[in-house]
């Protein structure tokens, strides 16, 4: 009864603040245009220059082999190293590739030449991940050298036949075989968009009624405080439920990423997740006495709980004492439900950690948010 | 307790750490009375009228209002209770007819029953054309008004008014009154703090608080008779300013 016509006004106030109606249309659709692009772990454009002391056509093959490996920029040849090493030092370039006087004897005769390669390491993984790839490239340029020569040649298959790897790793990337970055960060992504809006937005909406002092008009009236916090959560949970239905379609049409497994899973999880996030924002709202208050304590656990997420980097390589405080993070069990949903295919049961997890969250934050709502001071 | 009064208060207290902001009072209101609650600023009304209304707890003392105990079942006499603030607090972004909606339906009115109740009131207000209007948009007068009307729309016993009148002019002053004694022909009984000494006149008991506690309470002519005067203002300035705090 009461309820109704709480949800009437909440409803016609939100339609009332263009702010944030235009915030829900279009961070959910900034987010999914832009982000996958920018939120990525793998490594390209890496700029390289080439000291090339040997000047053969061994040597300007593997020049183009890295050029055309598309994680590297070719910034051209550069006549010593002591020069290449000042362009590092300056941030022209990222790493210097020195071929020595004698690279394609070598490869030709002895079976192998060195090639030596000078990264900037001050971004380690920019570093790491590029000296790996180099090595890749390497050793598929030395492979395809010896296919091509051991034809040509004849007698030099012997030493070829000895660079070979004897063990072959073969390796299938299941679950993401595009080994696409975007699809492992879009379920991600989805998470953001709610607790954005589904936290942020309810930890105004108490708060905001204090500093207006309309809440004192709704103190004194016999309004039981679960259905006052009911009529605060159910708008956001709507419409927590509509944008991401909003993105998970913008996330097929643009990336063709759709969940293997089931819908109603999605659902299912997603109704009790925003209610959790919604109910953690009101009780902040609750305990701040002005909207700062409430913005800046909301800021502070809204990014712990994303960089401990899982989201940006794997849980599994976070200390042991940080991995044991992720338990307590709702997102983290969210996180691996879509991720879980939309890239194995996991079925609710074997989704069931995370649901009574979650389960957990909604029922003590809910309460929490109840019982933090005082009608009297 | 007697059942003929709508507020009992006795030895009521509430402190905010050291410092005592109402100061063990003791009175009573009767019902359908108009009940003037006077004091300088600062003196405890708002925090007195806080308790009565449920929205305080208070730190000792006890006090019945409408029938329920404020200690025991706050949320009774939320029910039976009307209640104006200082600051104007109804929804700026609802419209007249809206605000008046939602709160009926809080107090459980049918919607059936606001609409053929809230057209009447509209329209004896000479209001029924703005009640599409956004309540942000009224002038102050019209929106103590409507704010007014609001805190008596489900029928409480008692209503409380915080200063309804600060800060508009005379004639809607006289106005607001008129609405004031008709609520009270109905039976509401009415609670009212003030600073204009005029409109203690209209009352028909006052009680003054200085520092917390009340130092005086009978009808405005007992009053000026014992401190020898013929007007309120005159009564009030020689028992306030004793007051050892203001703001």
């Amino acid at each position: 009864m009461a309820l109704g016509f709480l949800l009437a006004k909440e409803f016609k106030q939100f339609i009332r603040t263009p702010i944030f109606v235009g915030l829900t249309l279009v961070f959910p659709a900034a987010i999914m245009l832009v982000i996958p692009w920018i939120v990525r772990m793998d490594i390209k454009n890496i700029s390289v220059v080439v000291v090339d002391n040997d000047r053969s056509a061994a040597s300007s093959d593997f020049i183009g082999a890295v050029g055309s490996s598309g994680y590297f920029i070719m910034d051209g040849l550069v006549p010593d190293y002591d020069e290449a090493l000042q362009q590092v030092e300056l941030s022209l370039t990222d790493a210097v590739i020195v071929i020595p006087d004698g690279f394609e004897k070598g490869l030709l005769f002895n079976g192998g030449a060195p090639v030596q390669v000078s990264i900037n390491a001050v971004n380690e993984t920019r570093g790491t991940l590029g000296a790996s790839y180099l090595g890749a490239i390497c050793a598929a340029f030395s492979e395809d050298f010896y296919a091509l020569r051991g034809i040509a040649a004849g007698g030099e298959d012997v030493h070829a036949a000895g660079m070979r790897p004897s063990v072959e790793v073969s390796v299938q990337n299941r679950y993401n075989p595009m080994m696409d970055y975007k699809w492992f960060m879009i379920p991600g992504l989805f998470v953001i968009i709610i607790v954005m809006l589904c936290g942020f937005l309810p930890a105004l909406n108490i708060v905001g009624e204090k500093e207006k002092g309309t809440i004192e008009q709704i103190n004194i009236t016999p309004v039981s405080k679960p259905v006052f916090i009911l009529s605060k959560m159910i708008p956001y949970w709507i419409m927590g439920v509509g944008v991401l239905a909003v993105s998970m379609v913008l996330a097929y049409v643009i990336y063709g990423l759709a969940p293997l497994g089931s819908l109603l899973v999605i659902a299912a999880f997603s109704v009790i997740f925003i209610f959790s996030v919604s109910a953690f924002g009101l009780v902040v709202s609750n305990y701040s006495n002005n909207t700062q208050q409430a913005m800046f304590v909301m800021f502070f656990f809204i990014l712990v709980f994303l960089l401990m997420s899982g989201l940006l980097t794997p849980i599994e390589s976070m200390p042991g004492w940080i991995q044991a405080i992720t338990y307590v993070n709702p997102l983290r069990y969210y996180i691996e439900v879509m991720r879980g949903v939309y890239l194995k295919g996991a079925s609710f049961m074997d989704l069931l950690p995370q649901f009574w997890a979650l389960m957990a969250f909604a029922v003590a934050l809910g309460s929490w948010a109840v019982v933090s709502y005082k009608k009297q001071s | 307790m007697s059942k003929e009064n709508a507020i009992e208060v006795v030895s009521l207290t509430k402190k905010f750490g050291d410092f005592t902001a109402v100061d063990n009072i003791s009175f009573s209101v009767s019902k359908g009375e108009i009940f003037g609650f006077l004091g300088a600023n600062g003196a405890g009304k708002t925090t007195a009228m806080k308790m009565l209304c449920g929205l305080s707890r208070p730190t000792s003392g006890d006090a019945v209002v409408a029938g329920y105990d404020i200690n025991t079942n706050p949320e009774e006499v939320k029910r039976n209770i009307g209640y104006m603030s200082q600051k104007f607090s109804l929804y700026e972004d609802l419209t007249v007819y809206e605000n008046i909606e939602l709160f009926a339906g809080i107090y459980g009115m049918k919607r059936k029953d606001i609409s053929r109740k809230a057209i009447t009131l509209l329209q004896k207000l000479g209001f029924y054309s703005e009640r599409k209007t956004f309540v942000k948009e009224l002038p102050l007068g019209w929106k103590q008004k409507l704010a007014f009307s609001v805190a008596i729309f489900h029928e409480p016993k008692v209503v409380f008014l915080d200063e309804p009148t600060g800060g508009v002019d005379p004639v809607a002053r006289r106005q607001f009154w008129f609405q004031i004694y008709e609520a009270a022909e109905r039976g509401i009984t009415v609670f009212v703090t003030t600073h204009y000494m005029d409109e203690a006149e209209y009352c028909n008991r006052v009680s003054v608080m200085v520092d917390g506690r009340i130092e005086a309470l009978d009808t405005p002519s007992a009053l000026k008779k014992r401190f020898g005067t013929d007007s309120m203002d005159s009564v009030f300035y020689q028992l306030a300013r004793g007051a050892k705090r203001s703001d």
